[in-house]
Parts: structure tokens; sequence; C-alpha cells
């Protein structure tokens, strides 16, 4: 079926209404006006009347132009020929690349059957010691990151792209700025990582439909990546954004509003996106990390609370570190057993140290007389700070656990610290080798 | 029979709107007939011709003019031997089943028996040709698991019906006939071993419902007895993300001494139920020795599965549940989470374009969280024995704030409630539950008296603590002090619980008994303590022990060991007991 249609009945922000027969539900269409060609998606039927989200938005669409029924739903290359690859959110080269066309695959499929998971098992290392060590990336897991604007998310995410050790990186970006998308692909490049990257970007001056595809086309291609065994990870940002983009139409659409203007469906939508982290039997995985910002750093906003209820922890970056406390990797105790003995109990040991050193901070800053063993801390939380928090440090977990035992020797007697003894004995540094 | 037709007319998401002529009840199920797959949906709304379906699967491809086939029939679930161990999703489609033939992926349009056709099941009859029965009565039984299942007339026959024939002992699968009835009229009913029931209308073929009272043991303290729930009674624990709704639901799943255990994990991660999924097989009911798998059903409908169906699987999940409780058995059923049931209706009633009532969720949504939560009850069924449907539901309330109308309206019919604070998971003290905000209507396992003189201490001691927050603990005096301190400790050894040791996860009613008179005597206590300074010494060091002894196995040299040397320790510093308290020999 291409038929085409040349009477648009109404057009109201990105939706428009054209009378059709024998459309089916979600399928594409290209609209052509006198600014070019754009493809649009069927989001509602009533009769004959079609309504449309045109990608590129209803701007410069006149109710004389053409409508154009393509007979299936939207759709994505899938080829090794991606990689090092950058698209825009409908899947058109944004880079001087040639199209791709072949071997098109239907993006949004159907969620895995729950009875096919498996527990996950895997950790991924990134090289950063405050995941690694403290909150450790777990394969298949679904993690946002909690930050406000303004804070280095993107740095983050780039580094992360450079340094995880995963078979491959789709970098979906919504509402990006576009200085930032070309500092993503300025990192990547030079760091030599752009051949495992794929890049589905949608910046701020693109049209808000798009960006409302992003995530799918890159889990779409994941999915299948991951099918033939390998390891991806994808990375969103901003997923806001994306809710916000989701927000615009769906006022658009007339539907009614739940929370602050949100659709009653974000929680769904949200997570038919993040649930498709998963760890294939026998095959890849996806792995999601995906930056949320906390508009006013609110952690009850609609976004960032049903993204809490989805995913299986969340990291927060606050003044250009993880934070310790309320990040959190629900999945970490699958791994962080069979890593290297000490890992558990440096992890827990440094943190409550950690702790005990903001409690004297603040007595400290209330004017309170220092201890011998505030002193401590304060050195102690001094070091931590800057070889553990600062999101530039990077090392292997091996070298990061041998670090921490270094800081807490240089801070602490052994029996200060509250670790047992059998691993004081292995692990303390000797007089010579701490600083 | 000629089947009933409609045409699509409309489609906006998972609604589809269909124009037919034929006689068509609301909630009956029709399929959308699109090439050779059959998409599942259910009537919602009549004007007139024109029909409003909710489908339970993606509504891609579809188009104007397809075709929808009535059923006929409500929303049914197959009930008979075979349920048990079962892992379904919303609409009863086994999901291991489904993964063989599909592979990774949810296909749409599949639907699968519920019950395996292939096993024979051992029926033995218990009635006789020539007997009077009705709905609800027995036939005979067949051993599923550790369980003698029922064979029943189907509850959906309200007459009264003689028996012509009923096979004797033998093998049989579900589908064989294994009786025929006749009503008053004449007419021949044939009866197998499995039948349907419409999920949304609640089974009634029972004597009376009785009120419940007796305890649903979970083994957590603080609920069973604090804030406890009755066998056949409903509970609701609301709590923010990552305040351990989940983790408390797995606990309770395991530990809880009930025959059967439903999970209905609607709309959560997919994550969570594969632990359960993986874990339950492997762990073994310390009360009957078998694996935990063998009294447990699944129903999961995780969050990125179909949004209609998610509404269907709490009323699947319930109806189960009915039907064993039909048998003399006492069920419970955990239903994680409510919200994502409630946001479902919220979905379907936005594109009903229904007047919206508080934060967009319809203005039916109380009455309809109540009669969900009034499927609960105990009751006398016509046999004479009892069997009970518990419902646990939890809620995830948007921002963690409790106001919110899904949270109010399931407080309004719910017997006890565990709310979950974001301050006390934060201060890794688990399970999170608020002693003081939360509230049960039934009764504790512990003698009444003893638990309001625990509560008095909590709440004195939480009012000591806020004070302390503005005056500084120099300004606080050391009759105060002291009140906090054992508040603190009520606090952390009694209602806290560490649910990875494998002692402590799990503490049977006569321990929970034992120790709190032991806490009594502490709570209860004066105390040879002068300066605050030694005072949280002492307590410090009271808490350790009593800590090791909570981990002791119950009744082993080790517990004796710890308890003695407890003892020894608050005799020491004990000079008697204060007016007030409720005194035991003990010490």
């Amino acid at each position: 079926m291409r038929k085409v249609y040349s009477k648009i009945e109404s057009i109201s922000g990105n939706v428009i209404s054209v009378s059709a027969e024998g459309v089916k539900y979600n399928d594409l269409a290209v609209v052509t006006s006198s600014h070019g060609e754009s493809l649009a998606n069927v989001i509602r039927m009533n009769g004959n009347s079609v309504s449309l989200q045109v990608f590129s938005g209803g701007r410069g669409v006149s109710t004389g132009d053409e409508v154009r029924f393509l007979g299936h739903p939207m759709q994505v290359s899938f080829s090794e020929n991606l990689l090092g690859r950058i698209f825009t959110g409908s899947g058109k080269p944004r880079d001087n690349g040639p199209e791709l066309t072949e071997n098109m695959i239907d993006i949004g499929g159907p969620s895995v059957n729950p009875a096919k998971r498996i527990i996950p098992r895997n950790m991924i290392r990134t090289g950063i010691p405050m995941i690694d060590i403290f909150n450790s990336l777990v394969e298949s897991q679904k993690l946002p990151i909690f930050s406000v604007s303004g804070e280095p998310y993107n740095e983050l995410l780039s580094r992360i792209a450079m340094q995880a050790e995963v078979d491959m990186i789709i970098l979906g970006g919504m509402g990006l700025k576009y200085d930032d998308y070309l500092s993503f692909k300025e990192t990547l490049e030079e760091g030599g990582a752009m051949s495992r990257t794929i890049f589905f970007v949608h910046t701020a001056a693109d049209p808000i439909v798009e960006c409302l595809l992003v995530p799918d086309m890159s889990l779409a291609v994941a999915e299948k990546f991951a099918l033939e065994g390998k390891k991806v990870l994808v990375l969103l940002t901003d997923m806001t954004n994306f809710a916000d983009a989701m927000k615009e139409i769906a006022i658009t659409m007339e539907q009614v509003p739940s929370n602050r203007g949100y659709p009653g469906d974000l929680y769904s939508q949200l997570a038919s996106r993040y649930e498709k982290a998963v760890d294939f039997e026998g095959a890849g995985s996806i792995t999601i990390l995906a930056v949320t910002t906390m508009p006013g750093d609110d952690v009850t906003h609609p976004v960032p609370d049903n993204t809490g209820y989805i995913t299986e922890g969340q990291y927060y970056l606050r003044n250009g570190r993880i934070e310790p406390f309320g990040s959190l990797s629900r999945l970490k105790q699958m791994v962080n057993g069979d890593t290297r003995e000490d890992h558990r109990p440096v992890m827990d040991g440094m943190i409550k140290l950690y702790a005990a050193y903001k409690e004297s901070q603040e007595k400290k800053s209330m004017g309170f007389r220092m201890s011998d063993w505030d002193e401590k801390l304060l050195k102690y939380g001094a070091l931590f700070e800057s070889e553990m928090m600062d999101l530039s440090v990077n090392i292997p977990l091996e070298e990061a656990l041998d670090n921490g035992w270094r800081i807490l020797s240089d801070s602490f007697t052994s029996e200060e610290t509250g670790l047992r003894s059998d691993l004081l004995n292995k692990f303390w540094p000797s007089e010579k080798e701490s600083r | 029979m000629t089947k009933n037709l409609g045409k699509i007319v409309g489609i906006n998401g998972n609604m589809v709107s269909v124009e037919t002529d034929s006689q068509v009840s609301l909630n009956e199920v029709g399929y959308i007939l699109l090439n050779e797959q059959r998409l599942k949906a259910e009537v919602i709304r009549i004007t007139g011709k024109r029909l409003e379906l909710q489908v339970f699967e993606a509504t891609s491809g579809v188009s104007i003019g397809n075709s929808v086939e009535f059923s006929g029939e409500l929303l049914t679930v197959e009930l008979g031997p075979g349920l048990l161990t079962q892992i379904y999703d919303g609409l009863q489609n086994p999901l291991p089943e489904l993964a063989e033939q599909c592979g990774f992926f949810l296909q749409r349009g599949i639907y699968l028996n519920a019950l395996p056709r292939n096993i024979e099941w051992d029926f033995t009859p218990v009635l006789k040709a020539g007997d009077t029965v009705t709905n609800g009565d027995t036939l005979g039984t067949v051993p599923e698991g550790q369980f003698k299942h029922r064979v029943m007339v189907p509850f959906s026959y309200k007459d009264s019906y003689t028996i012509k024939e009923i096979k004797s002992s033998g093998k049989y699968t579900v589908d064989t006939e294994i009786a025929v009835l006749e009503d008053e009229k004449g007419n021949r009913h044939s009866v197998s071993m499995m039948f349907t029931w419409p999920v949304k209308r609640a089974i009634t073929s029972y004597a009376e419902r009785l009120k419940p009272g007796a305890p649903m043991v979970t083994k957590t303290r603080i609920v069973d007895t604090f804030l406890p729930v009755a066998l056949g009674g409903t509970y609701c624990i609301p709590g923010p993300f990552g305040a351990g709704k989940t983790v408390l639901q797995q606990v309770t799943s395991k530990n809880a001494e009930v025959d059967i255990v439903i999970i209905a994990a609607c709309g959560e991660r997919a994550g969570e139920v594969v632990e359960t999924l993986k874990e339950f097989p492997e762990l073994i009911d310390p009360q009957t020795g078998k694996s935990l798998m063998e009294r447990t059903i699944i129903i999961c409908n995780t969050s990125s599965m179909p949004v209609a169906a998610r509404e269907a699987s709490v009323y699947t999940a319930v109806t189960l549940a009915e039907y064993y409780r039909q048998m003399g058995l006492n069920v419970l059923l955990l239903a994680d989470s409510t919200s994502r049931w409630a946001q479902a209706m919220r979905e379907m009633s936005g594109r009903l374009e229904e007047i919206p009532g508080e934060e967009a969720f319809p203005a039916y949504l109380e009455s309809t969280i109540a009669s969900f939560y009034e499927r609960a009850g105990l009751v006398r069924l016509r046999s004479g024995e009892t069997g009970s449907v518990t419902i646990g539901g939890t809620v995830s309330p948007a921002g963690g704030n409790f106001e919110e109308p899904v949270t109010q309206a399931t407080l309004k019919v719910v017997g006890a409630f565990h709310g979950l604070s974001r301050e006390r998971s934060d201060a890794r003290k688990y399970p999170a539950i608020h002693p003081l905000e939360s509230w049960s209507k039934y009764p504790s396992v512990v003698p009444v008296e003893k638990v309001e003189y625990a509560r008095g201490v909590l709440f004195r001691g939480n009012e000591v603590g806020q004070m302390m927050k503005v005056v500084g603990e120099e300004g606080t005096s050391i009759e105060d002090y002291l009140i906090y301190l054992k508040s603190d400790f009520l606090d952390f050894v009694y209602l806290q619980q560490n649910s990875f040791d494998p002692i402590d996860a799990a503490v049977s009613v006569e321990r929970q008994n034992y120790i709190f008179d032991i806490l009594l005597s502490i709570l209860g206590g004066k105390f040879n303590l002068n300066n605050k300074a030694d005072s949280r010494n002492y307590f410090n060091k009271l808490r350790q022990i009593f800590l090791d002894y909570n981990g002791a196995e119950w009744q082993s040299e080790d517990f004796k060991k710890l308890e003695s040397e407890l003892l020894n320790m608050i005799k020491d510093k004990k000079s008697g007991d204060l007016e007030d308290a409720i005194i035991f020999q003990k010490v």
C-alpha cells in the first residue's frame, strides 16, 4: 500500500490530521512540504481521520501538502556499518557518511519474557573507583545518573564510554546542546573509541518528535547487537528531555495530564525503555546508564521519582563527584563478592569512616575543638576525596583497592579501621610502603 | 452458533473503538483479527453501537476496518489442578512454555493453555452417583504437591444438581469428563476437573464470612508483635523507592505461615521477579520440608509488558487465591505494586476521556481499590471448614508522599498499614516500617498490654529524641535520657531485623514472646546509672549481647549461654521496677 493523500485537515503543533483509508496504527508516512520531506507516524485513528506526529515538526507544513504512507512502522538499519557513525533521532546521517537502508528492523519491539531472564552476574569495570569499588556497575543493569544542570554528567558519560570494558557503546543524546554533542564526538575520536560507538543524537535545536525516537532507535540497535553476542552499553542523556518531549506531544494531543503536566503513562513509557536492559543467556547483554537531570534538584519531581521506581539504584552526581551516600547500585552484591576478598570490607569500612569524617567536618565548621581522632578523620577525608572521588582517576579495581589500603594506613593505625584482622594481616601496607 | 463480529473504527494507543450490531456485554472479551494473529481485548465501555475495548497487546499494525470477534465470555481464568508452581503473565499465559515456543521475546497474540493438558492426575471420588450437589461442593480429590486438591462443582452452577455419573478412582487429564450432573429440569451437564471463572467477580461459594482474628505469622518481629496481620485480613505497604518494599514482600513470601502464596508482580522490575523465580525452587519451606515453589504461584506482569494486562493481573491473582481458599486453605496474596495497577486504570481512563479526579486518577479509583481488597477474607465453607485469603499490597506513592490518592484510598479499606520511611531506610534500619506512624487493627501474637507498654516507651523515647535535638544532651535529665536509650534499644534489637541472617530473618511466635519478656524487664526497669556516658555505654553493651542472642539458634547451647550473660548483665545494674512497669518473674 503506497497511497498519497494531499488534503491535510488540521495542523496543531507537531500533529497533523489527514483523511485516509487502509492505514495501520503506528505506520510511517512521508510528509512533503515546500521545506522538504519529513517522516511522520500514526498516533491516533478515528474513523477516516488519521493523526500523525511529524518528526520535523508542524512548522511550514501547509494544508495542501502531500502525505504518503509507507505501510510499515518506524525502522532503523542494522549492520556492522553503523559502528563509528552518527545519526539523528530519525536515523538520518548526521556525519557526512552515506544513508544506510539495508537490513531494516522495527523499533520498539516486544519485551523480553521474564522467564528467559537470568540473574545478573558480571561486573562492568569502568576504571572509576567510585563506581567500581563502591557501587559496581553490573551487566544488564539499568542505572540513572541523577544530577542537576551544570554538573559534568556528560563528561562522566564520555569517560565511561572510553573506559568501560564492553564491546560497544551506543550513545543516545536527547536535547543535547550542540557544544555537548561536539565535545562527546571529540573526546571519543581523540580517545580512539569512535570505532566501537554509534551515536543517535537529537540536539536542542532539532524537532522535538525526533527526541522521542532516540531511546527506541538506540535500544533497538543495541538489542540486535546483544543478540549477536555483543556486550552493549547504552548511554542516554538526558532522559528528562525525553520526558518533556512526551509531555509536549501529550498536551498537543489534548491528553489529560496527571502530575505536573506529564502524561499518565510516564511510568510505563520510561519503564518500557529501561526494561530493555537484559542479559541474554548464551548471547550478549544490554546495560543502560541514563542521565536524569532533576529540575530544581528535587528528587520527588515526577521524572526522577518514576525513574527511581524503575531502575536498579542510582548514582548521584553532585559537585562534580559521585556522592557516596545517596548512590546505590542494587545489583552490586551479585558481583562484588567474587572480585577480591577485601572488596566488600574495604567498601563498607571506607564509607563508614567517610561518614565519620563528614561529622567531624561539621563539628569543625561549628567551631568545636578537634580531637586527635577528628584530625585523623580530616586527613583521611581529604585523601579520600582527592584520590577516590575525583572523577579523573582512572585505575583498575585492584589498584584502587590497594590505594584504599594506602589511604587508610596513611591516616589511621590498623585497629582504628574496624576491619577484620585476617584482612589487615594480608593487606595492611608495611611501614616503608606507605608514604 | 454464529460469532458476534464488529469493525474497528478508531485506535488510540491500546484502546480501540469498535462498531457492532451484535449484543455485547461489558467486560466481554473480544479478539482483534489481524492477519494470522488474534489480539485479546476487553470491552470497557458501550455507547449505543459503539464500543471501547482495551487491548491486552501492542496495537501496532492494527487498522480501521479490522474485524473484532466477540467471545461471549468475560475475562476468565482456568481453575483446576496444576496451578501451583506456575509462572503466569497477567492473562494466565504460562511464561516458561511461552519462552519455549517464542524464545527470548514475548510475542503478541499467542495464548497458551494455563493448565497443562497432558498431565494425568490421580482422581479419587468422594461422592457417588445419586448424591445432590451445588456449586463449590467437592466431587473428588487429586494430590497436587503437598495438598489434597479438591475437584469441585463449578462455581457458576447455581442450582441443585444430582450426580448421574462419576468416574471411579484413576488417572485422568484435566479436560476429561469426570462426572455428569443433572439439574432439576433434567438437563445434563458434563464436568471435568477444570473450569473457568470470570476474574472480576468474587467467588462466593461459601456459607458465611467470618471476622479475621487469628494472626498470619510473618516471622518479622515488628509486624507480628507491633503491626500484626490476621489470616483473611488486608494490609498495605506504602513507601518511597529504595525503602525496601519488595525485599519485605520477598521475605514475607518466604516465611509466612500460610498454605499457599500467590505473588502478583504487577508493573514492577522484571529483575526482581527473576530473583524469586530462580531462588524459590532452591529454597526449602521449613514447615513442609519441600521446595518453596510447591506452595507458590507467580503472576508476573512486569513494567514493560502491556498495560491493560497489568490491570487484569491483580484480578487473575485474587481469583486463583479464592479458588484455593475454597479448599479450606489459607492463601496469602502479595501484590507488588498496586500503584502500577492504579496507573494502568488511569491510562485507560485518560484514553476514554473521562473526567479526571485527583492527579488524573479516575473517580472510581477508590471504589475499585476497595472492592479488590474486599475480596480478602476469612470464610466458613459449606463443609464447615474455614479458608482465608489475606491480601498484602505495596503502594509506590509519587515522591514518597502518602497524601496521594492511591495511598489514601488504600488506607481506607485495609486493616493494617505498614508505612515505610525514607528516614529509616537511609539509616539502614530494616525493615524500614515506621513503628509510630503505622497501625494495625488486628490482634498481636504478644498480649496487648505488653505491646502497649513497649509502644509507650517508643513514643516517649521519640519525644525525648526530638527534644534533645533542640536542647542537646546536656539539657536532658537522666530519667529522660534513659527513656531515650531504652526506646533506641527496643528499636535496635527488636524492631530491626537482619533479613540476611539465617536465624534472625525468621523468628517464631514462641521466640518473639520469650524475648519480649526479657525486653520488657529492661524497658520497665530502674537502673543504677547516674551519668549519661555510663548509661550509653551500658546500653551499647547490652545491645551488642542482645544482637548476638538474636543471631543464636533457638534454645541452642549458644542461645542459653548468651541468655545467662544477658540476664546477669541486667541484674548487675537493675535496682527495681518502675511504678508503671509490667512485671515478669524472669529477672
